[in-house]
């Protein structure tokens, strides 16, 4: 006799575990066996996968399509100048600090814009980007339009020799990928989750069952603003400059974004992963051609969006049934047990 | 005192081709609950087109909107029905996110077209024209733009209440499966109202181009001009949009006498002011 129970791990979810921590320890020991330059790129490739990861959480599951969160990266980034240099913080504490500003500050900006409703929400985050750019140009001590440099005592302060500073800095980047990326599978594990997920679905059927879902999107929103200012801090913590029109750029910080989540595959934990790895294999292939590069990522965006709504993650899903990272449940068959 | 006023009029009329901006964008958000990110995009592409048209027909800007605005309203109307009516629906992020890829296409097609140099149309004499007004200039060139704005909120309000053409915009934004049922064709209706709203936006195109000299980056900035133009006036009121422009317009100018470097951020505040304490715009369309 065969008892059903249910679950939420699947040998592909306990294989990919497994293979993901294989790979997460070969990833930490970088260090030791990966170039400089190939350091900054994976570096990269971390930042905008918790970027992405972030935006996928907003965006593909509370259904707040956000065209403005270079707001938070940015603000993120200069907070790591500001509190640096004016408040003598150490770099790691400030970006910290950066992330805790950026939850902050997110409550009033949500007070005004969630009354934007849909696609105007998403302009709406635009305008409040825009205002923090030319708020920050105007901030002569962080050098007004032309930007500034974290001064070098400050980058010392991380650690004596430069590959020091390289190893801490690819450390920070893993870091920040692997608690962004965990933190949205637990959220997405837990009751909160639960209704997020539903609120996903369908607005109106998760309030009949007595979801608050203004207050969940608040919630989601201001822990997605706090993770992306620190992710902007490591940003510039890399980059050593920051200028208004970099802190603020909606390409780089927004459309990439956005094109990394629709072609990984929205609405899914793992499509903004598989999603980051195909934008830098583009990129590092492709983008000597530059602006025909761009406009080769727009038409995929739009392609996917009508031809594959979910994306490359997607496609593989509905073919094989996978979920590597399990949050839905499934009723199996325990077989029958041996002797009875 | 004179210098305010001034600002004040400057303002006014810098509004108007902020209500250009935004008609477009109100037009299709009012028939297709449509948003369409590329809007800005989609001016600069007009302005470029404008600049095309001049350099090899010879065409005194103006002029060149007899090949600028049917060339748009074609693009739109097959944009719409190749494209966008694919993204309607219930879900809010293809329409959104479709839009957004045309938006970096457009942008990086002219960059590649036309490189990322300033351009500018040139309209010969009218640009410096400029009326004495009790001690006031007022440029000719905002004169006009701000009379043509006001042509053409009055004639996209014409064609909305008094035409057939209209009437289907009406019926399907007030319910697509009743218009459809009274023998409208849906995606023809929306092809046309995106024809439409791209031939406003020609114009405000042009306009953009003989005021000021323009780039490929620009788009973003005249998208969000127009939202907020959008915003104040009051979703759905187009007279309303003219004021909201107008609003945007002042706040701008008088930022600037201020500080230069408040122009925009002054518009932006305005913008903010009004969201806060009217979240429904000033003049909210009131349904019957």
């Amino acid at each position: 006799m065969s008892a059903a129970f249910v679950t939420r791990s699947t040998p592909a979810s306990r294989t990919a575990a497994v293979l993901g921590g294989v790979a997460l320890v070969l990833l930490v020991a970088a260090p030791w066996w990966a170039g400089r330059a190939d350091m900054r790129l994976m570096g990269e490739i971390y930042l905008y996968m918790s970027l992405a990861c972030l935006w996928n959480l907003m965006s593909g599951y509370a259904g707040l399509v956000s065209v403005g969160q270079q707001a938070f990266v940015g603000f993120g980034g200069y907070m790591l100048f500001a509190l640096t240099i004016f408040g003598g913080f150490h770099p790691i504490a400030a970006i910290i600090v950066a992330g805790g500003l950026g939850a902050v500050l997110s409550i009033p900006v949500a007070a005004l814009i969630f009354r934007l409703r849909g696609a105007y929400f998403a302009i709406g985050t635009w305008v409040i980007a825009e205002v923090f750019r030319l708020s920050f140009a105007q901030v002569s001590a962080l050098g007004g339009g032309s930007g500034s440099s974290l001064p070098v005592g400050i980058i010392k302060s991380l650690a004596a020799s430069r590959s020091g500073r390289e190893a801490l800095s690819y450390w920070l980047a893993l870091g920040a990928a692997v608690v962004v990326i965990a933190a949205v599978y637990l959220f997405l594990r837990s009751r909160r989750g639960l209704a997020l997920t539903a609120i996903r679905d369908s607005e109106v059927a998760a309030s009949g069952l007595g979801i608050n879902i203004w207050r969940t999107k608040l919630e989601v929103y201001v822990v997605t603003s706090a993770f992306t200012a620190i992710i902007g801090g490591l940003i510039f913590l890399q980059k050593l400059r920051i200028s208004p029109d970099a802190a603020f750029s909606v390409n780089d910080w927004t459309a990439f974004v956005i094109f990394i989540v629709v072609i990984g595959g929205i609405g899914t934990i793992e499509g903004p992963i598989i999603g980051t790895i195909i934008f830098f294999a583009l990129r590092e292939t492709m983008a000597d051609f530059g602006t025909i590069y761009l406009m080769i990522l727009g038409l995929v965006a739009i392609v996917v969006m009508l031809k594959a709504p979910k994306g490359v993650w997607g496609l593989i899903r509905n073919r094989f049934d996978l979920e590597f990272f399990p949050v839905s449940y499934r009723v199996q068959n325990k077989p029958p047990e041996k002797g009875s | 005192m004179i210098e305010w006023v001034g600002a004040i009029v400057q303002g006014t009329l810098l509004g108007g081709l902020y209500a250009l901006f935004a008609a477009g964008l109100s037009l299709i958000f009012g028939v297709m609950r449509l948003v369409n990110i590329a809007h800005g995009d989609f001016i600069v592409l007009s302005a470029y087109l404008g600049l095309s048209t001049t350099l090899i027909i010879g065409f005194h800007p103006f002029l060149a909107l007899l090949v600028v605005i049917p060339v748009m309203a074609g693009l739109g109307y097959g944009l719409q029905r190749g494209v966008l009516n694919r993204t309607l629906g219930n879900d809010i992020l293809p329409p959104l996110l479709v839009t957004f890829g045309l938006s970096v296409i457009i942008q990086n097609a002219l960059l590649e077209g036309y490189s990322a140099d300033p351009q500018k149309l040139n309209g010969g004499a009218i640009e410096t024209a400029s009326l004495s007004l009790g001690g006031l200039a007022i440029g000719v060139l905002p004169l006009l733009t701000f009379a043509i704005a006001v042509a053409v909120i009055a004639g996209l309000q014409w064609v909305f209440y008094r035409t057939s053409m209209g009437r289907g915009f009406r019926a399907v934004s007030d319910n697509q499966e009743i218009a459809q049922l009274m023998g409208l064709n849906k995606a023809h209706v929306f092809g046309l109202a995106m024809a439409l709203a791209l031939g406003v936006s020609a114009i405000a195109g042009v306009l953009l181009g003989v005021r000021t000299s323009f780039d490929p980056s620009i788009g973003g900035g005249r998208l969000i001009f127009g939202f907020e133009a959008v915003i104040i006036g009051g979703l759905g009121n187009l007279w309303g949009t003219l004021v909201g422009g107008v609003i945007l317009g002042v706040a701008q100018t008088l930022g600037a006498k201020i500080d230069p470097g408040w122009q925009l951020l002054s518009g932006h505040i305005a913008f903010l002011i009004v969201l806060a304490i009217r979240p429904n715009g000033l003049f909210p369309r009131v349904d019957h």
